[in-house]
């Protein structure tokens, strides 16, 4: 009987299948909890599937090689995802045109914050320089970040990591920064979002409102883009 | 939706075509997003089919970023080491950069009629 089990068992961790199926399955269980705390930001689904899943291959002994064989179908869509961003977007163009100016000024701010803070706050505690500067594009998608680290001599899939938990923080906690500076105006918000945490950010905007979502699905594409120039120069100013 | 989500991919093949070919830091479906915004502006409307696929594949979208963020366990040890750095560089650095952004945002914007809703 046992030996039944751990035969079934050495097959399905062989197979994509398992990896797949619980990627899906805990960030179900994550977005229904979310549901049920009454859309609370602090029980982000994102946060929930990763830690369940990362305590699951930690318990059984998995790598992570052997999950995202499964897990990159997920991944993958991530792509065709961002190029979908064109949609809301072009739904918003006609807010987003008023405000051109105010956005692209607003967005260069943001973008020479993310960096210089982050690089400042883990400079100031001693963090090496290979975490500086893994941590400077933090704020940016994924696939640019690693690009961006990857070209300045940080080291990418530190950085992949650090993307994800900057966008975590940012749906987590987002509404909270927007509601102490008092800034109620969805373009503003979903901008500031979008600046500060990507996709994830956007994920989270795109549930309070089409707009905030327009706004921070292009905050995330001209960040990327602005921090993509951005940072190699600062990087030659500072080290 | 078979349609759409074709396209989708075509957009970002032709992303990634673009981004390789000019050596560019942009990742591929970047380009491919602002060329199919390019594209529906000259269309002047968003299909209905499209429209279906992108809310579809939206309203997942943070679903996708959990494979990603398991990676956390590959770097267990250095985050470990570097955790206070880390953590206070992360959550100082995306409350700054939210609150300076939608602040500048405000400043600088055109009012509408009555945002303070």
């Amino acid at each position: 009987m046992s030996k039944d089990f751990t035969e079934i068992w050495v097959y399905l961790s062989a197979s994509p299948l398992l990896g797949l199926t619980v990627t899906l399955a805990s960030y179900l269980a994550g977005s229904w909890l979310f549901k049920k705390s009454g859309d609370n930001p602090l029980v982000n689904p994102v946060l929930i599937a990763v830690a369940s899943i990362v305590a699951l291959l930690w318990m059984t002994g998995t790598p992570y090689e052997t999950y995202f064989d499964g897990a990159q179908f997920v991944h993958f869509l991530l792509g065709p995802a961002t190029v979908a961003l064109a949609i809301p977007l072009y739904n918003q163009f006609q807010q987003v045109k008023k405000t051109f100016g105010a956005l692209v000024t607003a967005l260069i701010c943001g973008s020479v914050t993310a960096a210089l803070s982050a690089i400042g706050i883990a400079w100031l505690l001693d963090g090496s320089k290979q975490t500086l500067l893994s941590l400077a594009p933090k704020s940016v998608t994924t696939p640019i970040a690693m690009g961006i680290t990857e070209k300045i001599g940080g080291l990418p899939s530190l950085t992949a990591v650090l993307v994800i938990l900057t966008g975590i923080i940012g749906a987590v906690f987002g509404r909270i920064i927007l509601n102490l500076v008092r800034v109620k105006d969805m373009r503003a918000r979903g901008l500031a979002i979008g600046v500060a945490s990507h996709g994830i950010g956007t994920a989270a905007a795109l549930q309070a409102s089409e707009v905030a979502g327009a706004f921070s699905g292009l905050a995330m594409g001209l960040n990327g883009i602005a921090t993509a120039v951005l940072i190699p120069l600062l990087v030659t100013l500072l080290f | 939706m078979l349609a759409a989500l074709t396209a989708l991919l075509v957009f970002q093949l032709i992303g990634e075509i673009i981004s390789m070919a000019l050596g560019l830091p942009v990742p591929g479906p970047v380009i491919g997003m602002v060329l199919l915004f390019f594209a529906l502006v000259i269309k002047g409307r968003v299909p209905a089919d499209l429209q279906q696929t992108a809310q579809g594949l939206l309203s997942h979208l943070s679903l996708l970023f959990v494979p990603a963020g398991v990676g956390v366990l590959l770097h267990a040890h250095l985050i470990a080491e570097e955790w206070p750095a880390i953590t206070a560089a992360l959550i100082g650095s995306t409350f700054l950069t939210i609150a300076v952004t939608a602040l500048v945002m405000k400043w600088l914007m055109p009012k509408e009629k009555d945002d303070a809703a």
